[in-house]
């Protein structure tokens, strides 16, 4: 698993968000005041009647990660990723595009960053009902202006890549949910775009169809090295697929963090109790439970990558110590049973 | 007693009409005649024009194709709107409208219905849109469709007399201002009624304002639409006998004239014909409002595709 980048990376974040805050209603110019004053979201909304949806947001996100935004309903997180976009307009703060400030581009400017860089799937599919999930997958290219035999070419392949060519003729509402989502991943993917916003997609799906989805979403993502900002409300599935994870409560960023920090060292109280019950062996690494080198004879114990989660090499240390080794295979340590099950057990119970 | 007296005759003083009645009837008169009418009556002899071509060349081509075609294509989009039934019961009604020497007069009407609703089309939908896109457009349309509805029609006859004259033309005219609203209001609803994440979609992808109208709102709203246009057209031939009233031919004609000489089977049989018609014509546009008549295309493509 990647961490992110840097302090001191010299390549600039694909996107970067900074101090960004977005209201609705009210009298938005006297809560920003009285944001500025320090005051909390309740009182705020009872003076001037405006909601703060996200306050004071600031994050970096590098080419090719899966940054995912994890909170509950009303957190914000789906005005946040909005704001990425434009879908919704900052009232305070910035958002650059590969060092382009978004919020300060016009309409013209906007819809070609939407159509040649930055695009989004839905939580509800946002399919177009009346049209057959070949013309779906087409949406975006249609509204760059591509010619139809051309657009068609290419919406097959991307529907191809999601496994539902076969399909291409049926309306919508023939298919399944799980199905739907990947038409309305069709239509993204057939764009190449290179910034993927993804608003809570697999939340309207079957936990096993979700399963399939993220893992499906996982090997996109290998290919193309899309940068992903993922939207869920399940830590778990922001856990799975994160390079890092934002956990967001009342606007705000509680934790932003690679999945093992999270797990590992919570932030706050609200960041670990949401992460008590999860499956720890199956989110962090090998490299979690690493000891160093010691005086045995090493080589002989066979060997397991540092990236490999321990839920899938729990049944391999049965039969002993393992030998860790990096990414360009160098020798890292060892990992015990003992040392994995420490690290794998819920806090409290251990 | 003498008491209470003097309590009503100082509470007299309270009243207004104790002390003058509002000529506000004298000043819409004079208003209306003296500036609406010379004024306003050359822009408004204009506005007919349009219409009266429309009017002219639906009544020519209605009552100059054979009848027997007429009916025979009837009974066809009857057939592809609903099926079998609709399209049975639409040959009989014409076939029996024609034998109670109706013809004329019903295909009078009906070119008179069709003009008020492509009228109300031309104008209502593009109305509809706007009420849709803008607030503003819609709180300031809202009151005057009020007032389209609610005032009974009796009340605009004589304006529209005095601007457009009697005949025909100028009951159109009044059938349009009855039936515009239903069209404005529902396409308003439908287009607003459309999901938000899927114009979101649509912005997301890059969309202008007009693509998302084009590709996504008006297609979704088309069933509520239709539904507009169905009580529309329905609107539009309830005015028929009203219409019959400042010079209008037809079926509510023969209602009118029926009622004048109190020759109660003269009205009937022209109540029948509107009755007939206005089945026919609801059960048609419903069909099609309603997705029936794409099901059942659909339908046949598919059982076309299993043959092969």
């Amino acid at each position: 698993m990647t961490v992110g980048p840097a302090p001191g990376n010299t390549i600039p974040p694909r996107i970067r968000v900074a101090n960004v805050s977005k209201l609705f209603g009210g009298d938005r110019a006297e809560a920003r005041r009285l944001i500025g004053e320090g005051l909390d979201k309740v009182e705020i909304l009872g003076r001037t009647g405006c909601t703060i949806a996200v306050n004071d947001v600031s994050f970096d996100v590098a080419a090719g990660e899966i940054f995912v935004v994890m909170g509950l309903s009303g957190s914000g997180k789906s005005t946040l990723v909005r704001c990425l976009n434009r879908l919704h307009s900052p009232d305070a703060g910035r958002v650059e595009i590969d060092g382009e400030d978004i919020c300060a581009a016009d309409d013209d400017r906007l819809r070609s960053l939407r159509l040649e860089k930055i695009t989004m799937v839905f939580q509800h599919f946002a399919l177009l009902p009346h049209r057959t999930v070949a013309e779906n997958a087409e949406y975006g290219l249609k509204m760059r202006g591509m010619a139809p035999a051309a657009r068609r070419e290419k919406a097959h392949q991307a529907l191809e890549a999601v496994g539902l060519s076969p399909w291409s003729d049926r309306l919508p509402s023939d298919l399944s949910g799980g199905m739907q989502q990947r038409v309305g991943l069709a239509r993204a993917l057939a764009l190449d775009p290179e910034i993927l916003l993804m608003d809570e997609p697999f939340g309207a799906l079957d936990p096993l169809i979700r399963q399939d989805m993220q893992h499906e979403l996982l090997e996109l993502q290998a290919r193309h090295r899309t940068t992903i900002i993922f939207i869920t409300h399940d830590l778990n599935e922001a856990l799975t697929l994160g390079d890092r994870v934002a956990v967001m409560k009342d606007g705000r960023f509680s934790q932003v963090g690679t999945p093992s920090e999270i797990v590992l060292s919570p932030a706050d109280d609200y960041v670990s109790a949401f992460t008590r019950d999860i499956d720890r062996a199956r989110i962090l690494p090998v490299s979690c439970a690493l000891r160093g080198s010691t005086a045995e004879n090493m080589d002989a114990l066979p060997e397991v990558h540092a990236d490999a989660l321990l839920a899938s090499v729990l049944g391999r240390l049965g039969q002993g110590p393992l030998r860790v080794t990096g990414r360009d295979g160098n020798l890292k340590g060892i990992v015990t049973a003992a040392d994995a099950a420490a690290i794998a057990a819920p806090p409290g119970k251990g | 007693m003498a008491f209470l007296d003097k309590i009503t005759s100082v509470a007299d003083i309270l009243r207004p009409s104790t002390h003058a009645i509002l000529p506000l009837d004298k000043w819409i008169q004079s208003g209306v005649r003296e500036w609406l009418v010379p004024v306003m009556r050359p822009t408004f002899r204009t506005l007919q024009w349009p219409v009266a071509k429309v009017l002219d060349g639906l009544q020519a081509v209605l009552l100059g194709v054979p009848f027997i075609l007429l009916v025979v294509l009837a009974g066809y989009v009857a057939w592809r709107a609903k099926g079998f039934w609709l399209s049975a019961f639409t040959v009989v009604s014409l076939l029996l409208l024609d034998w109670l020497g109706l013809w004329a007069a019903t295909m009078v009407t009906f070119a008179m219905i069709l003009t008020a609703v492509a009228f109300c089309l031309i104008i209502g939908i593009p109305l509809g849109i706007l009420s849709a896109r803008s607030d503003i457009w819609e709180r300031s349309l809202r009151p005057l469709l009020d007032i389209m509805q609610t005032i009974p029609s009796f009340v605009y006859l004589v304006p529209i007399v005095m601007l457009f004259g009697v005949g025909m033309v100028p009951a159109v005219i009044a059938t349009i201002i009855f039936a515009l609203p239903p069209l404005v209001r529902l396409t308003n609803l439908g287009i607003r009624q459309v999901d938000r994440e899927l114009i979101e979609a649509g912005q997301a992808f890059g969309s202008t304002p007009r693509q998302i109208l084009w590709e996504i709102q008006l297609p979704l709203a088309l069933r509520t639409i239709m539904t507009g246009v169905n009580q529309t057209l329905m609107l539009a031939l309830s005015m028929a006998v009203i219409g019959a009233l400042i010079g209008a031919g037809g079926l509510g004609l023969t209602v009118y004239t029926g009622l004048g000489r109190l020759d109660v089977g003269y009205a009937t049989i022209g109540g029948l014909g509107i009755v007939l018609m206005a089945i026919i014509l609801d059960r048609i546009t419903e069909a099609f409002g309603s997705g029936d008549a794409a099901r059942r295309r659909r339908a046949a493509a598919r059982d076309r595709g299993k043959e092969k």
